[in-house]
């Protein structure tokens, strides 16, 4: 056991925070997140291409760096402390988890080395307007029609959806309920009868796209077959593996709103003293350090049970607990700690102006993205037998 | 970063646990998950009697190192030792403050002579240790001790009171932070001295909490003698090693703890599948809450324990008092909670507590000893996120 970085996986983080406070400064996201696109090209061919942040977990053999998830969690912690605009949760976190945990050898050999290198943008769609999370929000259907199958229905909230170049669908045959009879499939974004729409968010810094697919034919080689017609697990798994990274992502904001708010604190001059010499001040900044610092834990924690589960080596419901843990706590974490943020900026948090306002609207959109507090709380009660 | 254990780790850990199997039975049957937070007044010669049996196994001060008569242990075993004792329901250690505190503190600043005196009897389980750093006026301004010693004829002699020192009744010797300079204010002038129990110049008076019962005493120090042998490092030096004492106080026995907070929540949890009230949405959200609490507890120490080891006190364990103690208080409402009604019915007139109302109770107390959540957040606010201190004024 051992609960520390390694020195390669602390230089990872050290290079992503130094990249991105270079390059992902306050400008910078606000220029991306007022685009439809919510991203700057440029931008995203350093990641991939320099910084090959979209290979770290895929393995060697399909052209990634072969490294583990903490590597993914470490990223994305530096991501979400600097906001950073760019489909990296969408392809990496989304589209190569699912390809990693239900496609079959050949279906990797096509779409993985792409996703990669950063030429192929992957996302996953699952749910409709219902708001679960989980495979019961999977409501569009599938039917085999001779060497093809036929795909129909809805989904929303799709990450990148509308500027991804690769879709991964989830669907379900007729009939079918829960977790029984899903089937994930690989399309090309410009497949015959996919239509997509930006989904305009209050967020701006993370874009979300409705799809609807109607009578859309693809090969039975779509079908991503290590999970074949029976991937409610695999689905299980990769949000459950997407869930970790968003925690991270989470955590990293959570911290850096701290920073944030405390380095404005210690500027702010009222009654002849800075405001960071209250008590009133601090123990409210104590507070969103104690669970910054918890959240930190928990999804580096959540980090080690995810590595551990890709290489064949953890149950799926130990991945499930350590997902909804850090997602329970993180959830809250960031909500309260921009929450509390704004109101330690007084007036100026209220204005477009600072970029708290950016935090408080990513907080409150990643708290309900793949299931809020309640819900994982509520998983995991029945996983303690409740 | 990795949470599987090494082949050598596991065999260690059956080592333990055979250990804990062939030993915690018999007389020590009935000690079994009993002597925790709350339930400390209980048991106390059985546990003393514990203590010098582990102490015969060679498990009592596993993480000394062995010219300490430790073992040596690493972290990770020390992590398995502390799992394996609260699966098998190793009693409250009564010789946890010798262990934890006192020995690290005189291992880091005593000299060969105290070290070759005083450690065996902490190791041997022999010789009990108790903590003397609060005053009546001394409490969060813990600088403001009032306690004084006066060097005559080669010896020092103490007066003064301290209070709230859990186990002064049972223990052989009381580290004290005492004033040295009677001019000197705050945190110079003061000195650390190592005091026998057993004196004239001592008494022990407990004090009747609000569970009925005394684990915290009043100790009052008239003439209490220490021989100038006794005490730790020079005149001035007591702030400096009482605050370093405090750093080992979040070392890797707080991972004992953690077992019996997790032995608790269990308690609770079956109580809740029993009851029903495990059906309850809004109960069902506060259990998984504690257990997720729970779990952060652990990977947060973990966390803290790779960092530094030499008792300072790194950027999260600042955090890491504050974070238990409100974890340990909500689980005691919870408990009450899910008992309902229940809740109200004692065990024993006149006033004999269960587990859990003891619990209830007693958690009240870990949100105010050994620094209050408002002194904590001071601690974390000014040490870790560097906000200046408020201003203060001169002292009278």
């Amino acid at each position: 056991m051992e609960f520390a970085f390694t020195e390669e996986q602390q230089m990872i983080r050290e290079t992503a925070e130094q990249f991105l406070a270079d390059h992902c400064d306050s400008a910078a996201v606000r220029r991306a997140m007022a685009t439809e696109a919510g991203f700057e090209p440029e931008l995203w061919h350093r990641i991939a291409g320099e910084m090959c942040w979209t290979a770290i977990h895929v393995p060697e053999a399909y052209g990634g760096l072969g490294l583990g998830y903490v590597e993914v969690v470490a990223l994305m912690e530096q991501m979400g402390r600097r906001l950073l605009c760019a489909p990296y949760f969408s392809s990496i976190c989304l589209g190569a988890n699912a390809l990693l945990l239900a496609a079959g050898e050949a279906q990797k050999e096509r779409w993985l080395p792409a996703i990669a290198d950063g030429s192929c943008r992957a996302t996953l769609a699952w749910c409709d307007a219902s708001g679960r999370w989980d495979a019961t929000g999977v409501s569009a259907t599938f039917v085999r029609d001779g060497e093809d199958y036929v795909l129909d229905g809805d989904y929303r909230y799709v990450v990148d959806g509308h500027t991804a170049g690769l879709l991964i669908v989830a669907a379900r045959t007729p009939g079918s309920a829960g977790t029984a009879g899903i089937g994930l499939f690989a399309l090309p974004a410009d497949t015959a009868g996919v239509t997509r729409a930006w989904l305009p968010t209050m967020d701006q810094t993370r874009k979300l796209a409705s799809l609807r697919l109607e009578q859309v034919r693809v090969p039975a080689a779509a079908l991503l077959d290590a999970a074949a017609t029976d991937a409610g697990a695999a689905l299980a798994n990769i949000l459950a593996l997407a869930t970790v990274a968003l925690a991270a992502e989470q955590a990293g904001g959570a911290q850096q709103i701290l920073d944030i708010a405390v380095a404005y604190t210690r500027e702010r001059q009222q009654f002849g003293r800075t405001i960071a010499s209250f008590q009133a001040v601090k123990h409210k900044a104590a507070d969103m350090m104690l669970k910054a610092e918890a959240a930190r834990s928990a999804v580096y924690y959540a980090g080690c049970v995810a590595t551990e589960a890709l290489a064949g080596g953890v149950a799926d419901a130990e991945l499930a607990a350590a997902a909804s843990l850090a997602k329970a706590y993180c959830s809250e974490t960031y909500f309260f700690n921009a929450g509390t943020a704004l109101q330690l900026h007084g007036g100026v948090g209220f204005t477009w102006e600072y970029d708290v306002h950016l935090y408080f609207k990513r907080a409150r959109a990643s708290e309900s993205f793949l299931g809020d507090a309640a819900e994982h709380r509520e998983r995991i009660a029945a996983g303690l037998g409740l | 970063m990795r949470l599987s254990f090494s082949e050598d780790d596991e065999r260690f850990r059956r080592e333990v646990a055979d250990w804990l199997r062939a030993n915690l039975c018999g007389e020590f049957e009935q000690i079994r998950f009993r002597g925790g937070p709350g339930d400390e007044h209980m048991f106390s010669g059985e546990r003393k009697r514990w203590e010098q049996r582990m102490a015969e196994g060679g498990w009592t001060c596993i993480g000394w190192p062995r010219e300490y008569g430790g073992r040596g242990a690493s972290i990770e075993q020390q992590v398995i030792f502390h799992e394996e004792y609260a699966r098998a329901g190793g009693p409250g250690r009564v010789g946890h403050i010798g262990e934890g505190l006192a020995g690290p503190t005189i291992i880091a600043f005593g000299t060969e002579e105290q070290k070759a005196r005083l450690l065996p009897g902490i190791r041997n389980g022999t010789e009990l240790w108790c903590q003397g750093y609060s005053e009546p006026g001394a409490g969060s301004d813990l600088a403001n001790v009032k306690t004084r010693a006066r060097l005559e004829n080669g010896r020092w002699l103490l007066n003064g009171q301290k209070v709230w020192t859990s186990l002064a009744h049972e223990s052989q010797w009381c580290f004290v932070i005492a004033r040295t300079d009677p001019e000197s204010v705050a945190h110079a002038g003061l000195g650390f001295f190592l005091v026998r129990m057993d004196q004239p110049g001592v008494t022990v008076r407990p004090i009747e909490q609000i569970t009925g019962t005394s684990e915290f005493n009043e100790v009052f120090f008239d003439d209490a003698v220490c021989d100038a042998g006794d005490m730790l490092g020079k005149p001035g030096d007591g702030w400096k090693i009482g605050m370093a004492l405090l750093g080992f106080e979040r070392g890797v026995s707080t991972l004992g703890q953690q077992m019996l907070f997790q032995n608790e929540l269990d308690e609770v949890i079956r109580i809740a599948q029993a009851n029903g009230r495990g059906k309850d949405p809004v109960i069902r959200q506060r259990i998984a809450d504690a257990w997720i609490g729970l779990r952060i507890m652990r990977y947060n120490a973990m966390r803290m324990l790779s960092g530094q080891q030499d008792g300072s006190l790194s950027r999260e364990a600042t955090a890491y008092k504050l974070y238990w103690a409100v974890w340990h208080r909500n689980l005691g409402k919870l408990a009450m909670d899910v008992l309902g009604p229940e809740a109200e019915v004692i065990a024993e007139a006149p006033y004999e507590l269960t587990r859990l109302q003891s619990l209830f109770l007693f958690t009240r107390s870990d949100t105010i000893y050994g620094g209050t959540n408002q002194i904590q957040r001071n601690i974390i606010a000014e040490r870790a996120l560097g906000m200046p201190k408020e201003p203060r004024p001169a002292r009278a």
